[in-house]
This record gives structure tokens, sequence and C-alpha cells, in this order.
């Protein structure tokens, strides 16, 4: 482009081709919005100056994010996947693991919300009493079994890598243990047990979980990192629908 | 000046996210390894660098995309818009529908390319693979299984079959696929599944799963317009896992075409 620019110096070409990066991942949401609103709706938007500057924070925010990411949160979740087994103790290697999965998830915005909706749903189905104090128990019940799923399931991911099981036994397991339960579960919490699979993982979580299972699986010998490095996230999206299913029917008793 | 005060405000809510894991990290740094971090300070400016980037992204998000989005689920699921020059539509019918199902199945691409989680793993995959898989690759193959999930979840919601049917059917696909597909992206695929419905896609598939429910007759939304989300994460893994067995299946048929021909 612009090569004959006094100014340019090679920080500047650095943050200028991460910049262009971001764009590149943004332009398909610009491109359908786009679309729909020019050829289907067929009504300017609303405050289009706010929007195109609200874009360009998108933009500059996702490069400082995928940054951050290269500087901090891979070589963090690596580090401390060597020095926990540097230092041999299965005990301490777990504990992260699990209190990783547990402190990460317990205050997350979107479970909150989740949780809060799905103790309306139930008193509106009658299954639990419309006072304030049951709807909240039942909300912080559910939203803490869900931290536990959560935090059990990258503890069971970890041992997979050690101990070296197939992971497609343990998640074909776990498939034919949803769909047994959601047979005997009550309607109303099924849906949500669902949807609690996928919201559980945040944005700064998975980078550092990723590191994780990658980091142990490059150190202990006779593990393939692409092979035994991944699959942690998946364990955290299947357990927590059980969890929450188990959660109902204990609550509920069996439909 | 308000903008200002949502930046903020997104500020706290991200540092309230990121304060648990920086104790967590700091707990186990100090009372169990006891050693001093690698390249503190490096790490220091790329934990800053993830808080504003972070920040930066949410605040933008809410001030575009998510009016954006919601405006345009509320008005292509608004009867006014379905029914169109038409005299009348019949709305508890999934083909009148059309517009919904394009429009879920663009913007779920679109918002699964721009998903940073989903960009974080498919970063680690190609490093780790050495290349071979590329990131490009894995993140359209997995925004094309979201767009399938989402579409098909749309469908759902206005034929109003049973959620676990599908999911059932999924898994079931899924469990077959396992069996023969090359196992070193097993993993990856199952992973793919997880990562595609945070930031970027929840709130606006959400909406448009909202919409719809209280648009179709006979829909309840508190009931129905859950599980789109359980779709977008069901779907990548089905689509992850046969394009891994396509360029599996095209590798080996090339192999044995070059060593019949020598």
């Amino acid at each position: 482009m612009n090569s004959v620019n006094p100014f340019q110096n090679k920080t500047l070409v650095y943050i200028a081709t991460k910049l262009k990066k971001s764009a590149m991942d943004l332009l398909p949401i610009v491109l359908v919005i786009t679309f729909f609103q020019a050829v289907i709706i067929r009504q300017p938007l609303p405050q289009l100056g706010e929007i195109l500057f609200g874009t360009l924070m998108v933009i500059i925010g996702l490069s400082m994010f995928m940054q951050g990411l290269e500087m901090a949160l891979f070589p963090l979740g690596e580090s401390m996947a060597q020095s926990l087994t540097k230092k041999g103790s299965l005990f301490w290697l777990l504990s992260f693991a699990f209190a990783l999965g547990f402190s990460t998830t317990v205050a997350e915005p979107a479970l909150i919300a989740i949780c809060k909706k799905a103790a309306e749903i139930a008193a509106q189905g009658g299954l639990i009493s419309q006072d304030p104090a049951a709807l909240k128990s039942y909300a912080l019940g559910l939203r803490l079994t869900v931290a536990f799923s959560v935090g059990f399931a990258i503890l069971l991911g970890v041992l997979r890598i050690l101990l070296n099981w197939p992971i497609h036994f343990l998640i074909i397991g776990g498939y034919i243990l949803v769909i047994l339960i959601t047979t005997i579960a009550p309607e109303e919490i099924i849906g949500i047990a669902y949807d609690t699979g996928g919201v559980t993982t945040s944005t700064i979580t998975v980078p550092l979980v990723t590191a994780l299972g990658v980091g142990l699986a490059t150190i202990i010998k006779g593990r393939n990192p692409l092979l035994d490095g991944f699959g942690l996230i998946a364990f955290a999206s299947l357990l927590p629908m059980i969890f929450v299913m188990g959660y109902g029917i204990f609550y509920f008793g069996i439909s | 000046m308000e903008m200002l005060s949502d930046f903020l405000r997104s500020l706290v809510l991200t540092g309230r996210d990121l304060l648990p894991i920086a104790l967590l990290f700091a707990f186990f740094q100090v009372v169990v390894i006891k050693q001093p971090i690698a390249n503190l300070s490096k790490i220091l400016i790329g934990t800053l660098y993830v808080l504003l980037g972070l920040t930066l992204f949410l605040t933008g998000l809410d001030k575009a995309l998510f009016p954006v989005g919601n405006i345009m689920a509320a008005q292509l699921t608004d009867p006014a818009f379905l029914l169109g020059s038409k005299e009348s539509v019949d709305l508890t019918h999934w083909t009148s529908y059309g517009w919904i199902y394009l429009f879920a199945a663009t913007i779920g691409f679109a918002t699964t390319i721009a998903e940073p989680s989903l960009m974080a793993v498919a970063y680690k995959a190609s490093e780790v693979s050495g290349g071979s898989i590329s990131q490009w690759g894995l993140r359209i193959t997995v925004a094309v299984g979201v767009a399938i999930g989402i579409t098909l979840g749309c469908y759902r919601i206005v034929s109003g079959t049973p959620l676990h049917y599908f999911i059932t059917a999924g898994y079931i696909i899924v469990s077959i696929q396992t069996f023969f597909a090359p196992k070193s992206l097993i993993p990856l695929a199952y992973d793919s599944g997880g990562v595609t419905t945070s930031t970027v896609t929840v709130p606006i598939v959400a909406a448009l799963g909202l919409g719809l429910s209280a648009s179709v007759p006979g829909r309840n939304p508190a009931i129905d317009g859950f599980g789109l989300i359980a779709f977008a994460s069901l779907f990548p893994i089905i689509s992850v896992l046969t394009f891994a067995q396509c360029t599996h299946w095209l590798a080996t048929r090339k192999k044995l075409r070059t060593s019949k021909e020598s």
C-alpha cells in the first residue's frame, strides 16, 4: 500500500496487519446485515454513525484481544501445565483443573441470566412455589450445579490426558447418558439443560483451557498434542447437560 | 459521555470475569509452585490487552451489532413482514418463513467467523498440527456447521418438533462418524462444538429464537425459544468430522492412484 510513507515503521505495519485481519473477521457480519437491510427489509438503519463507530471499536478490540492471547493467555496456560507436571503432584494438577472450570463458570453473566430465567419457567409451570426466596434458591442451586459440572469436566479431561483414555468412548458414553436421562427428566429442564452446555465456556476460559490441554499433551511422553491436547472443552459442554438434568430430577422427581 | 460510561461498565464486567482467573493463577504460582512466572511483565501487558480488547469488543458489539441484530430479528419475524403483499399467510406452516431461514443461516455463519474463542482454538490447532490444519479452513467448516444447525433449529421452532428428537439424531450421526473419521481430528471436532457459542453468536441467536417463537402461533417463547444454542453446538461437530473424512478420503484415493501408476 502506502510504501513511501516516511512515518512508516515496523510497529505501525504490525498494527495495520492486525487490524486488517480483524476487519476481515468482521466482514461477513457487515455483509449479511447490509444485504438484509438493503434488499429485504428496505429501511434505513437507525443511528448509522453510532453503528459505524461501534464496529470500529469491535475491530480494535478484537485485534488487542488476539495480541493479548498470544502474549498472556496461551503462555500462562502452558506454563501452568508445565510447572504442575514438573511438580509431579496429581492432587494439585487436578485441583487446578477443577478450580479453573469452577471459578470461571460460577460468575459467568450468561449463566446467571439463564438460571434466573429457568427459575421463572419452573415457577410458571408450578414446579416450585412463586415466592422470591424459592426462585432464588432454585437459581443458585442450578448455577452451582453447572459450575461444579464444568470444574469436574476439566478435571476429567485432564485425567483423560494423563491416563490416555480414548476420548470417543467417553464422549459417546456421555451422549448415551444424555439421551437416557432426557427420557426421565422433567420437560421444563430439558431445553435449559441443553443450552447450558453451550454457554459455559467463555472467551477467556477457552484459550486457557486449550493451552492447558495442549501443554499437558506436549510435556507428557507418548502423547500427541493434536490427538490428546484437545477435548477438554468437549467435556465442559457435555457434562453440564447431564448434571443439570440430574438436578431437575433431584428437585422435581422423575417425570 | 454515554459511550464512556458504557465502556467503563463493560470494563468492570470483563474485569470481574478475569478476576477469579487471576486469583487462581496467583494462588497456584505463590502457594503451590513457589516460583516466579517467566516473562511476568510481558504476561501482565498481554493480560491488559485481553482486558481492554475484550472490553472494546463487547462495548462495540453492544453499540453496533446487537441493536441491529435484534431489530432485524424482530422485523423478520413480525407477522406484518411475513404477510408481505400476500392476502394471507399460514403462519403455522414452515414454508412461510423463507427469509428467516436465510437470515438464520447467514448470520450464524457470519457471527461464528467473528467468534474470538473459535479463533483461539483454530490458532492453537494450526500451531500444533504444524500448519496442516488451516485456521480459515477450520473456522469456515465450523461456521457452515453453525449455519446448518441454526437453520434447522428455526425450522424446529416453527414446526414444533420436540428438541430431543433432533439432538438424539445428531448424537447418533456423530457417534457413527467417529468410527470412520481420522483419529487425530476427533478431539478437535468435539471441541469445536463448545467454542462456537460465546460472545457474538449467543445474543443474536437468542433474539432470533425468542422473536420467532413469539410470532409462530402455539409456541411458548419460554420453552421453545431455548434450544437454538444446542443446535449451534452440535452441528459443527458433524461438519468438522465430515470435512475431516472427506479430505482423508481424497488423500488416500490420491495416494492409491499414484502408487498404482508407479
